[in-house]
């Protein structure tokens, strides 16, 4: 549209110049309120590290957190706090992908410009490469999240050879590249906005790079990383944002994360000033004190978890319904959820999935009054199921893992099962073979205390990973369904929901509300609780945002 | 010979008048008054006969005066305190209202020292865990002082190959640190049952470290008895019996086990101490006694978690392991003082 400027009188010509100039005197003083709080370190602290430093090997939430604002892949989850956290948003491709050829063709357009954080422009070849190197590196969820992808199972089987022929179709000339899939799945955005599947350069070497940073086009760098000391995080020269939804260019110059010490020298840091953020979660007798010391520097926010006890189904006594229900029926949640700080930092849970996700529908069997929630404990309701099934005075171990929280809810359980007749005995393992101890069925664990943190907002997510026949292998220490629990009827029904999720998502929901029950109902596991996370910040930390996915989005906080 | 002490098998000596004179108390009679005469010796061992006597009493103090079971859970429990029922785990409802804090100590009959973060009576659980680090302790001290008697006589007294076998494989468990050595057998072992014949130990079973703690320290002991065999072996009255023909089992049983005794009981008190502190670790460690058993180990372990709000749930097991400690090495020397030749105060 083009606009006639007509005669006007002198003073109101005078007064038009005089408006512009003030505006234009203005303009920087705006931007300069805009970066007011950008610049300065933030001071991260934890009581150890986690490993390699490779997006696509690393599977701790605590690297997830960081790489959030190191990597992009072709989409990702919104970088804002809040429900929106869990929308899916495009990120190294211009738009959500094209969906055809019945939901199995995903066809991304690269954004145009995006650089590594070594210089290098980002391209197709580093799309297919790096598709590719996610079998090549074996990453821990190629098998699961990866498998549907044409030409996968070639890559599972012979991981050096990869190429994904037919899977990973790229157009370098057009920017474009082509996902053709087996079958449909209505997770896979979900599954390809996890860190697993990052963009990394082509020239990457396939084997998982360890301690040394591999470029990407996040809008930080790890400058350097010792895991028994520190990592050092820096902006990256090379990034401009083009997204902020997707990968906002975030407010400090650097993160200093230091590793090592313990939580209380980590809490009496931050109230200090010392450190800006703790990573694990403030000693449980710390927090009354610090509920009313520093109420102003707390922040609790609910997490998609499960915190629960799977019990193995194929080992007596739990091969048994009557004892898995009995348990369900004798546990007191409320004292559970003490033992894990009182009711502001977890809620009691008699189902799979947590509240607020999606599928959740509020359903509680084994509580006093059966109906939506838990009340208290039906104690003559178990004492009669462990009579009926005739197993009382059998040996339960409980495997716990070797941290306050763990042992404690172990040593509860414990005193549950003596109450119900069982010679109970606790036994504790170092956390960092717990996990994968429990899966291992040659280890014939009866019960254990485990935890699941969701990897994205889907129900399949829970039951199917936890409970799905495809999830259990005898003899692995990668069995993720630690009960050992295959119901083919619910297994059928599991993956009907997942196809049904493609095409009405609603409809899926309140079928993985019902096989939520149906699997309550074989009680594979005790339910205990949903935690709560907190998050103790400094006085110099502003802006604080959590991301059901990525927990604190460190990169949006401020320290000026 | 420096000693004013005669050896087993050596003739008494000649009264110088030529008389007969009563022969002089034997070595365990002289023992017995020389640790009645020292008063270090009667109080620790008094201290000691309480602290254990305590012990004993654990059921019925959890039982009439506690009124507790303190191996079960009572995280919903409540107490009568000035006329008022409270929960033992008070919820803050202060700030935030974040955290749960077991009941301080009362004083009183129920939780004297508080609970700890199962609502669980410290001071009950306090004196079953001295039950059981005494018994890991004192089980494992026997076991230990067996073995290394065993090992130590057998390669002391054969010598040649078996003496350099026997002498090797002590020299090999010696190289390994004790914790490190401990704690891997202790993963070992604690993952799994044990089924020889009819013996059936489960991964919880005191037996395991008792067996662990006995181990380990067989060569700090197995040395020198095998030392003192030696030296034993190679004395005249030890070489009359051979030249006489007696069996050599004869002579192990007659001559020299009497005198390797005294060494064995002079490291026993010390032993027990060092095997309370190892206890302790191995527990504090997760790899020791494993729950529903408890001991001042895991009673520390209980207490680390509490240290800020309620330190009496850690200071408690520490300060009962450190009494019993000092008391056990008081004791001690004054033992090796009446006991070991060597000992310079024992002249």
């Amino acid at each position: 549209m083009i606009t006639k400027l007509t005669p006007a009188r002198p003073g109101r010509w005078a007064a038009t110049v005089a408006t512009i100039a003030l505006l234009a005197g203005l303009a920087p003083g705006f931007a300069a309120a805009q970066d007011a709080h950008r610049g300065g370190t933030l001071r991260l602290v934890s009581v150890s590290s986690q490993g390699t430093l490779d997006p696509h090997v690393n599977y701790t939430s605590q690297f997830w957190q960081l790489y959030a604002f190191l990597y992009d892949g072709l989409v990702g989850f919104k970088k804002v706090g809040g429900p929106e956290s869990k929308e899916v948003v495009a990120d190294l491709a211009a738009a959500l992908p094209e969906v055809s050829n019945d939901g199995k063709t995903y066809t991304f357009t690269l954004r145009k410009g995006v650089k590594f954080s070594n210089g290098k422009e980002m391209t197709t070849d580093d799309v297919e490469a790096s598709f590719q190197r996610i079998f090549k590196v074996l990453g821990p969820t190629a098998g699961t999240f990866y498998n549907g992808i044409v030409g996968a199972d070639q890559c599972l089987a012979a991981p050096a050879d990869c190429t994904l022929a037919g899977g990973i179709v790229a157009d370098k000339a057009a920017g474009t590249v082509t996902i053709n899939l087996v079958a449909p799945d209505p997770e896979f955005l979900f599954k390809l906005s996890a860190p697993h599947a990052s963009i990394l350069p082509a020239e990457t070497t396939a084997k998982d790079n360890g301690n040394a940073p591999i470029p990407g086009t996040g809008a930080y760098m790890v400058k350097s990383y010792d895991p028994n000391n520190s990592m050092v995080i820096v902006r990256n020269p090379a990034f401009s944002e083009w997204s902020k939804d997707a990968q906002p260019e975030g407010h400090v110059d650097e993160i200093d994360y230091t590793f090592g010490g313990t939580e209380e020298a980590a809490v009496n840091a931050i109230l200090n000033g010392q450190a800006d953020w703790m990573f694990d979660q403030p000693p449980a007798d710390r927090l009354a004190e610090l509920s009313t010391a520093a109420p102003d520097q707390i922040h609790l926010a609910p997490l998609s978890a499960w915190w629960y006890a799977p019990m193995n189904v194929n080992l007596a006594p739990f091969n048994d319904v009557r004892v898995r229900q009995a348990l369900n029926y004798a546990i007191d949640r409320d004292a559970l959820v003490s033992l894990f700080g009182g009711p502001a930092l977890a809620q009691p849970v008699c189902q799979v999935l947590p509240p607020d996700f999606p599928g959740h529908v509020d359903q509680c069997q084994y509580t006093l009054d059966p109906g939506d929630s838990w009340s208290a404990p039906d104690m003559d309701k178990a004492m009669q199921l462990v009579e009926e099934s005739g197993t009382k005075g059998e040996k339960v171990t409980i495997v716990t893992e070797d941290n306050a929280a763990s042992r404690g809810i172990g040593t509860y359980l414990q005193s549950v099962l003596s109450d119900l007749g069982y010679e109970a005995a606790v036994q504790t393992i170092s956390g960092d073979i717990q996990f994968t101890y429990i899966q291992n069925t040659n280890n014939k664990v009866q019960i254990s205390i485990s935890q699941w943190y969701a990897d994205y907002p889907a129900a399949s997510n829970f039951l199917n990973v936890l409970f799905g026949c495809d999830s259990f292998h005898p003899g692995s220490d990668a069995s993720i369904n630690i009960a050992g629990f295959c119901d083919k009827g619910i297994d059928d029904r599991m993956k009907a929901a997942i196809a049904l999720g493609a095409t009405d998502p609603a409809a899926a929901d309140a079928e993985w509300a019902k096989i939520d029950g149906a699997v309550m109902e074989a009680a594979p596991a005790l339910p205990l609780f949903t935690p709560k996370q907190v998050d103790l910040l400094s006085t110099r930390v502003g802006n604080y945002a959590f991301s059901n996915q990525y927990h604190w989005l460190i990169a949006n906080a401020w320290v000026q | 010979m420096t000693t004013d002490r005669p050896e087993t098998g050596s003739m008494p000596p000649a009264d110088a008048a030529g008389g007969a004179r009563p022969p002089p108390a034997g070595p365990w009679r002289r023992a017995l008054q020389g640790l009645a005469s020292s008063r270090t010796a009667v109080l620790s061992g008094l201290g000691l006969v309480l602290i254990v006597l305590a012990t004993v009493l654990a059921p019925v103090y959890a039982k009439h005066v506690a009124q507790t079971d303190p191996f079960r859970s009572g995280l919903s429990a409540k107490i009568l305190i000035d006329g008022k029922r409270s929960p033992v785990m008070e919820r803050s409802t202060e700030g935030l209202g974040l955290g749960v804090t077991p009941i301080g100590p009362t004083w009183g009959p129920k939780y004297f020292l508080g609970a700890d973060n199962q609502g669980r009576d410290v001071a009950a659980r306090l004196l079953y865990g001295g039950q059981n680090s005494l018994i890991i302790a004192g089980a494992a001290t026997l076991l230990c002082l067996v073995c290394a008697a065993v090992i130590g006589i057998v390669a002391g007294y054969a010598g040649g190959r078996v003496d350099t076998v026997l002498s090797n494989l002590i020299d090999m468990i010696w190289a390994f640190p004790v914790y490190l050595l401990a704690i891997s057998l202790s993963i070992v072992m604690l993952g799994k049952t044990f089924e020889i014949g009819p013996i059936h130990i489960s991964s919880s079973s005191l037996v395991v470290p008792i067996i662990i703690i006995g181990l380990v320290y067989v060569p700090y002991v197995a040395r020198p008895v095998r030392g003192r065999v030696i030296a034993i072996t190679n004395s005249d009255f030890v070489l009359a019996a051979r030249g006489l023909g007696i069996r050599p089992s004869r002579i192990l049983w007659r001559h020299i086990l009497p005198n390797v005794a005294t060494t064995l009981i002079v490291f026993a008190p010390m032993l027990m101490a060092l095997n309370i502190v190892t206890e302790s670790s191995l527990s504090f460690l997760s790899v020791g006694v494993q729950a529903p058993n408890a001991s001042w180990g895991t009673i520390l372990q209980d207490g680390q978690a509490l240290l800020y709000s309620r330190p009496v749930v850690s200071m408690a097991p520490g300060i009962a392991i450190m009494v019993t400690v000092m008391l056990l090495n008081l004791f001690g020397d004054v033992l090796r003082d009446i006991l070991d030749p060597k000992s310079v105060r024992g002249r």
